[in-house]
């Protein structure tokens, strides 16, 4: 009985500044096998499909539950995270990329940190009074609790910025993820005591405006944030805000 | 004094993120390293919830129930006044994380729910679906990234501890890491340190852990002199999903919503499980365990799923599982309360456990040892501190579920103002800091010694090894032989070390280095684990051996601490009694109440 196999086609580029080029590998089948898994069998025997000893493939990853964040790369073109996707479930050759919008460190490895540097410009925070013994928090009903734990999981993996058409160098747009932590915040009881700081931040160039409607980001979000949904949300409160600032000029 | 003192905080996880923000409010400055941002620790893992006494079902639940459900919990193993001051402050840091944000589930008035876990038998856990640490994570980190933008906080993401600087004193000055992808080595000068790194668990190949909990860092610090503590306490949580690249868990919440853990009372019976009828279902944890039912402690359950499979040859179709049912319960309360973990069962085996029961098997989880701490989380090198997994201090010979979130935020909420105080008391250099490129240059030629060695053992496949090695031999159940054989081996490994051949020889963002480094500290730890499982002959909590089948307080009511002898390469060991001055030892039996 001859061996299943798998293939792969992964893009290579040993540093930020040079020029990628694509390799092939071919591993066994296992079932349950996973992009991640793959990578791993890959650093153990480095090895292209045509017999090339090369080097271990650099990418992000950590908790390989779909949690932390870390292994968005694209998949089949698509933005996706490596430790979930199912090699079952992927067509063959399967095509590994780097984010196509964030500066390459190496192979599949990106630089996010912009997302990071956007929830500091938002506040994206509640500003408590310091850590000592205050009492229990504002009560909250579970309908109130609901609404904003959905928002409450993203994992700032930028799967959505990867495929908003609008997140690029020119409109210097915020992108999704910050939109929905902003919201986020804001209908939190502490939370609200920031809300013009924040949508004064969301408002002008790069702000909630560059958003184009694509819905791109809602669809790719591995953990079904109801991003558009927020964005709009959002959107409303900073016409309202810009609209107060106007009157208070 | 002058300047404000510099500590630096090694991982970003709870644990280190307490610490931090506890040191930028009293006004010191802080520089956080961590190998992920820190956004992406191993913390967000976490999924059941977080234990406090705050009483809020009635039950007359109170700190002093959970402090002795802990100690007793943890086989008495522990030091009880730590454990009593972590309980206490328990309800307080809860309220804290509400304040923060975190969204907790509520009951219909509003106020926070709580749910139960194992070795208790109160609804003592409060729970943010089942992503808790994750919603914990969060809260903190952006906590510290408000601090950060204050410019209170530095951090330095994808930079690797490798070293403690000392000076001619072995007091500790500062830290040596490397920049993950220039490669650079540098150190940093400190008043004092505080090591958050978490867990061991690639020590072990699979495990629940995330990739970068590899003990590297606790690893060095004991072999620079550190006392490591009970390293032959290793939990390995009974419901896990088996998978390729490792174990995902599967909370215990899961149990504590109604969860039932049951196998085929025929050995290979192919019906589906839905077709199985309950006369021919052994729910072996109820039948065993009346009173805690399936929400006995991890070790006990595990213990039992290995009886069930190994023993009496029970399992799902041959193969080593039981099954885990939720589909009793309703779909709603399903959604509400654990989405998260059944969303990683979905994606991952692709069943849905609400209308499937699950298939799951014990796995690697936690590490109730590590370095050791006094009850301010000191180690035993002036200036270094600290806090989490990475140390021994709360859980004794088994940790309690949902104990570790507290422990991890107590435990940093200690070590900061701890670490701070030592600072504004220390002592100027006075015999030049020639030592700081001392420690550099040793940790760039241990770097250039591995990238142009020449060998054929390529470090992963030695990791695949040493993982399947450990699981066997050092999880559940131990016998001296093999672990005698195991610390052979390891040796034998070590050696094998010396011929490795990275395929990776440049300079930039060279993974193959950084493990490879990892790698030899998981082999040194690896030894102490071997080394006191070996010498303690007795049955305590997650360290069980058949031969020795019951706990001995008369010979090993005390904690093993290892010392690395730098002039023999291997752990020495001492032992030290256990301050039992609160909660006098009793038999542990969880098949009655207390």
């Amino acid at each position: 009985m001859a061996t299943k196999s798998v293939l792969f086609k992964i893009k290579r580029q040993p540093t930020p500044s040079s020029k990628p080029y694509w390799e092939e590998f071919e591993l066994a089948h296992h079932p349950g096998m996973n992009v991640i898994s793959s990578l791993m069998e890959i650093a153990a025997n480095p090895v292209t499909r045509d017999g090339k000893p090369t080097t271990p493939i650099t990418y992000d990853s950590n908790c390989l539950e779909e949690v932390c964040g870390s292994c968005a790369m694209l998949i089949n073109g698509r933005a996706r995270m490596a430790c979930s996707a199912l090699i079952d479930n992927l067509e063959q050759p399967v095509k590994l990329e780097p984010f196509s919008k964030f500066p390459v460190v190496r192979d599949l490895a990106v630089d996010r940190s912009v997302i990071f540097e956007n929830l500091k410009a938002v506040k994206a925070w509640i500003p408590v009074d310091g850590t000592y013994d205050l009492g229990p928090g504002p009560r909250m009903s579970q309908d109130e609790q609901e609404s904003i734990y959905p928002l409450s999981r993203c994992i700032s993996c930028c799967c959505c910025m990867e495929a908003c058409p609008q997140f690029n160098e020119e409109t210097g747009f915020v992108g999704a993820a910050t939109i929905a932590q902003v919201r986020l915040f804001n209908t939190h009881p502490t939370g609200q005591g920031l809300k013009p700081e924040r949508l004064a931040a969301l408002m002008g160039d790069g702000g909630i405006q560059e958003c184009g409607y694509a819905q791109n980001c809602v669809e790719v979000c591995p953990k079904d944030i109801p991003l558009t949904k927020a964005i709009s949300e959002v959107g409303g409160e900073v016409m309202k805000q810009a609209f107060t600032n106007l009157l208070d000029r | 004094m002058a300047a404000a003192p510099k500590i630096i905080v090694v991982g970003g996880g709870l644990a280190g993120l307490s610490a931090v923000i506890k040191i930028a409010e009293m006004g010191a400055k802080v520089d956080l390293f961590s190998i992920v941002p820190v956004k992406r620790s191993h913390s967000v893992c976490a999924q059941g919830g977080i234990n406090a006494a705050k009483n809020l079902k009635g039950e007359g639940d109170s700190t002093w129930q959970h402090f002795d459900d802990t100690v007793y919990g943890g086989d008495f193993l522990a030091n009880q006044p730590p454990v009593k001051d972590m309980c206490e402050a328990a309800p307080g840091i809860i309220d804290l994380l509400d304040r923060m944000g975190v969204p907790f589930n509520r009951t219909p008035e509003g106020l926070l729910d709580f749910r139960r876990f194992g070795g208790t038998l109160y609804n003592r856990t409060a729970f943010a679906g089942a992503t808790t640490g994750q919603q914990l994570l969060y809260a903190l980190d952006e906590q510290v990234r408000r601090y950060e933008s204050e410019g209170k906080v530095k951090k330095y993401e994808h930079w690797e501890f490798l070293s403690a600087v000392l000076d001619g004193n072995r007091v500790c000055r500062g830290i040596c890491a490397m920049d993950l992808r220039s490669m650079e080595v540098r150190t940093f000068p400190a008043d004092a340190l505080i090591i958050a790194t978490g867990g061991i668990g690639a020590i072990f190949g699979k495990s629940t852990n995330s990739v970068v909990c590899t003990g590297s860092a606790q690893s060095a610090l004991y072999q620079q002199g550190c006392y490591y503590a009970n390293g032959e306490f290793i939990q390995v949580h009974p419901t896990s999903i088996p998978g390729e690249d490792k174990l995902r868990l599967m909370s215990e919440s899961a149990r504590g919503e109604g969860g039932r853990v049951w196998v085929p009372k025929t050995a290979g019976d192919r019906r589906n499980p839905k077709a199985i009828p309950e006369k021919d279902r052994w729910y072996f944890l109820e039948e065993s365990y009346p009173k805690y039912g399936n929400l006995v402690p991890r070790d006990v359950a595990t213990r039992a799923i290995f009886k069930v499979v190994y023993e009496y040859h029970l399992g799902i179709d041959g193969k080593p599982m039981v099954y885990l049912d939720l589909t009793h319960i309703d779909r709603k309360i399903l959604d509400r309360k654990l989405e998260g973990i059944l969303e990683i069962y979905e994606k991952f085996v692709g069943d849905d456990p609400r209308v499937t029961p699950m298939k799951i098997f014990p796995g690697m989880h936690y590490t109730m040892g590590g370095l050791w701490v006094d009850f301010k989380q000191a180690t035993n090198i002036p200036g270094i501190y600290a806090a989490g997994e990475c140390e021994y201090q709360y859980h004794g010979a088994n940790r309690l579920g949902a104990n570790s979130l507290v422990s991890c935020i107590f435990g940093g909420g200690v070590a900061g103002p701890a670490a701070v105080k030592y600072a504004r008391g220390l002592q100027g250099l006075t015999n030049g800091d020639g030592f700081y490129a001392a420690e550099k240059k040793k940790q760039e030629e241990s770097n250039s010694l591995l990238i142009n060695n020449q060998g054929d053992e390529n470090p992963f496949k030695l990791w695949r090894e040493l993982g399947e090695l450990m699981t066997k031999d050092c999880t559940v159940i131990r016998y001296n032989k093999n672990l005698e054989q195991t610390d052979a081996k390891l040796v034998e490994m070590l050696e094998r070390f010396r011929k490795v051949n990275l395929s990776d020889r440049t300079q930039w963002a060279n993974t193959s280095v950084v493990f490879t480094r990892q790698l030899y500290n998981m082999l040194q730890l690896s030894r102490v684990i071997a080394q006191g499982a070996k010498m303690r002959d007795e049955s305590r909590g997650a360290h069980y051996k058949p031969d020795f089948p019951d706990r001995d307080d008369k010979n090993w009511l005390k904690t093993t601490k290892a010392y690395f002898a730098p002039d023999a390469d291997e752990p020495k060991f001492e032992f030290e009694p256990v301050d039992i001055s609160l909660i006098p030892p009793r038999p542990r039996k969880y098949d009655a109440a207390k």
